[in-house]
């Protein structure tokens, strides 16, 4: 069991991360995005910048262009992401769909694909939830024989960066019932391919989302990700690699709340004194500050247990997810009551965080889902 | 790393061989726990083997130096034998606050003579400690205290009163503030002495609490001669080991928030007491109040893993006792409301062997202290944001 502590290049990578978020990819940047109803939803110049700092090959393997540099390493660029609300697809493309061909995908599909990733030439899509809560054993979305091939049919939905990725990772239904996990195929299908309909979803947190239509797509045999129907464990995995970095970025988010609420309280005055001065806030500030203690641990733990392919991952990552969702949404919520009429104006950029938590709450699982899920893994 | 492999490996077959069996079932009841001390009574052979030989080892405090008893292991051995002792679920084999409180701030501010005549003895369960702090006058605020030491050249003469002196009734020696200048301001006024309960002039009286028990006292110290070889730290600069202490004390009852080993998990508990229905405990309700309080203490128990890493890589988060009292306590406080919950009507039985005479609605109701004693809740939320935070 190694110690709680980022090591030495890890602290490192944060502390690059910190200072290239704050430089390159800040709340403002979001913002502009928003207000010129940008198509892409990122900059594709901020993308090639974080190409250059290696933050998009952090998971690949050195030999395919990446530098290997784990999910710990990972977690400290998202959790910087958390705190600027950098808008990029270091989750779908970086984090998700890396993953998921490391876990999933033959040795030429990794050699094909992975170097292209890394390099920025490649955007990659999950699409897996078909229901508004999310539920990836539930997938009515069938892949079938057709001829001497495949056909793809079915819906999904909340497909970050759906709109924009070059290929989208899918998993469809090979055989059995709706709900079972048995008979889940994963498979890449090219976004322009013909049957492919993606319609880009508006969200709330301003960052992107599509839903997507198969309709009699034709997928080659080489297209499937590992065995038909076998697909549920990878994609299980793939998604606690994710959520562990969800809930990285929701650590940064609720600590950049946080501060930025401390920071106000210490600034505004009522009553001829600042509201710092007030026990009702300090106190409400000292438990929020507590449960932030508890999200730091929960979240390391889960990063570096992926890391060591520890047994209990998926437990630790349920963990992490579940406490960084409950706590972004006090986080989120007790910012903007402490900031008072300011919090409600668009203008300040306490509500752009409580936007964004929302969304990363609800992506891969709530804290009702992970909770679930973790007594569940315990036995109970 | 291969050395801690091969202490690993040395700890697993010491404790395989020298941890009797029974020393490795979930303490229920009061007497399960070993205090040692003059007056105490072993509830079985294996209690008393089992802590003769950790004292040996000197594992009862196994962080201290081996020239006063104790096991001088590192902070990774410790670790590495906190696991192993985990591993087999082993009860600990002395609780004391000699080990938790008074020793560790002894070993730091004491004199060469006090580390000597008191520490090995503390390792061997010998000598039973309490603490006297607050006072009638003297909670929250605790610099306030009135407990006066009029110097008589080599001794000092104590009059004052002492409340929630834990087990004051059984103890054999009591570390106690006291003022020893009144003029100076609170805070600089006070000494850290130690001196024996058989000194003439002390005297106890148990307070029974809402549980029905009494594990505090009050006691009363009148003309009580205590030597000034007795004084720990310099004189007038108790506040410092004071705080020091404290800071003890909140780590020792926030760990309560942890899941000891040898207790039962609350989630086993919950399975025993409601049982599974398609794999998940029958009550939806419950299941879902047992799996917040679930998480929150498994985050809570990395959390205190994180600091204690934190503060070994120099990097620790100051006031991060207070932090771990406050959660600690309250989690505590959940996980017995928790209890009496998942037992019903049962949970609420107060007396009869049967219900192990009262023991879940005794242990509820004792709970509620946690969060008074050691410094309020509300005291520890106080110094976070003021401490920590920078709010006032």
């Amino acid at each position: 069991m190694s110690a709680l502590v980022l090591n030495e290049e890890q602290q490192m990578l944060k502390d690059a991360a910190k200072r290239f978020m704050v430089e390159s990819a800040p709340v403002s940047q979001l913002r502009a995005l928003r207000d010129n109803n940008d198509e892409t939803g990122f900059s594709r110049e901020l993308w090639q910048s974080m190409v250059e700092m290696g933050f998009v090959g952090t998971l690949v393997p050195e030999q395919l262009g990446g530098s290997q540099f784990g999910y710990v390493g990972m977690g400290q660029i998202s959790e910087q992401a958390g705190r600027n609300l950098s808008a990029s697809p270091l989750i779908s493309t970086a984090v998700g769909g890396v993953a998921a061909l490391l876990l999933a995908g033959s040795s030429e599909q990794q050699q094909a694909l992975l170097p292209k990733v890394a390099a920025g030439e490649l955007l990659l899509a999950l699409a897996v939830d078909e229901t508004p809560r999310h539920n990836p054993a539930q997938v009515g979305t069938r892949l079938e024989a057709q001829g001497d091939g495949l056909v793809l049919n079915g819906r999904k939905q909340f497909v970050v960066d759906g709109h924009v990725a070059d290929k989208l990772i899918v998993s469809a239904r090979s055989s059995g019932a709706d709900s079972e996990r048995e008979g889940i195929t994963l498979l890449l299908v090219d976004r322009t391919a013909a049957g492919v309909r993606v319609e880009r979803t508006s969200m709330a947190d301003s960052r992107n989302a599509a839903v997507v239509t198969f309709d009699d797509v034709k997928v080659a045999a080489t297209d499937l990700l590992g065995e038909a129907g076998k697909g549920f464990a990878a994609l299980e995995l793939t998604l606690d690699v994710v959520n562990a970095q969800l809930a990285a970025e929701l650590l940064g988010l609720s600590l950049e709340s946080f501060e930025r609420t401390v920071a106000y309280l210490l600034e505004r005055k009522q009553f001829g004194v600042t509201l710092s001065t007030f026990q009702g806030l300090q106190h409400r500030c000292a438990h929020l500050f507590s449960e932030l203690e508890l999200v730091k641990s929960a979240v390391l733990k889960a990063l570096m247990a992926l890391d060591a392919g520890a047994d209990d991952a998926s437990m630790q990552v349920s963990l992490a997810k579940a406490k960084a969702s409950e706590v972004a949404e006090l986080a989120t919520n007790e910012a903007l009551q402490m900031h008072g009429g300011m919090g409600m104006t668009d203008e300040f950029d306490i509500g752009l965080f409580m936007k964004r938590a929302r969304c990363v709450q609800a992506l891969f699982g709530d804290f009702r889902y992970h909770a679930n899920r973790f007594a569940s893994l315990k036995g109970y | 790393m291969a050395d801690l492999d091969a202490f690993r490996q040395q700890t697993r077959a010491w404790l395989d061989e020298n941890c009797p069996p029974s020393m490795r079932k979930p303490i229920t009841k009061e007497s399960d726990q070993c205090w040692g001390g003059r007056n105490f009574t072993f509830e079985s052979n294996d209690q008393k083997l089992w802590l003769e030989r950790m004292a040996a080892k000197g594992w009862t405090a196994p962080d201290w130096p081996s020239e006063y008893g104790g096991g001088g292991l590192s902070q990774e051995e410790h670790k590495v034998l906190r696991e192993e002792l985990a591993r087999i679920s082993a009860r600990p084999a002395l609780s004391s606050f000699g080990v938790w409180m008074i020793g560790p701030a002894i070993l730091k501010f004491g004199s060469e003579e006090l580390k000597r005549q008191h520490l090995p003895a503390i390792v061997r369960g010998e000598i039973r400690w309490c603490q006297g702090y607050s006072e009638p006058g003297a909670g929250s605020d605790l610099a306030g205290l009135q407990t006066r030491a009029v110097d008589e050249g080599d001794h000092y003469i104590v009059n004052g009163q002492k409340i929630w002196t834990s087990y004051a009734d059984k103890a054999d020696w009591m570390f106690c503030l006291v003022r020893t200048n009144p003029d100076a301001k609170k805070q600089l006024g006070i000494t850290l002495v130690l001196f024996d309960m058989a000194t003439p002039g002390v005297s106890t009286k148990p307070i029974k609490l809402i549980s029905g028990n009494s594990p505090f006292c009050e006691s009363f110290l009148d003309d009580v001669r205590v030597e000034k070889s007795q004084v720990v730290g310099e004189i007038n600069a108790g506040w410092t080991i004071a705080k020091y202490l404290l800071t003890h004390e909140r780590e020792m009852i926030g760990g309560m928030g942890r899941t000891a080993s040898g207790q039962k998990t609350l989630s086993q508990v919950a399975v025993e007491c409601i049982g599974l229905d398609g794999g998940k405990l029958a009550d939806d309700m419950l299941r879902g109040e047992i799996v917040r309080w679930d998480l929150d203490a498994a985050a809570f128990a990395l959390t205190a893993e994180r600091v204690l890493d934190e503060a070994k890589s120099g990097q620790g988060v100051g006031a991060a006792s207070a932090m771990l009292k406050y959660y600690g306590t309250e989690l505590n406080k959940r996980r017995q409301e928790l209890l009496v919950a998942l037992h019903g009507s049962d949970g609420l039985v107060w007396e009869g062997e049967a219900h192990r005479e009262g023991a879940i609605p005794r242990n509820w109701l004792r709970s509620k202290g946690n969060s008074i004693e050691g410094g309020t809740t509300e005291v520890q939320l106080n110094v976070i944001s003021r401490n920590i935070l920078g709010l006032q």
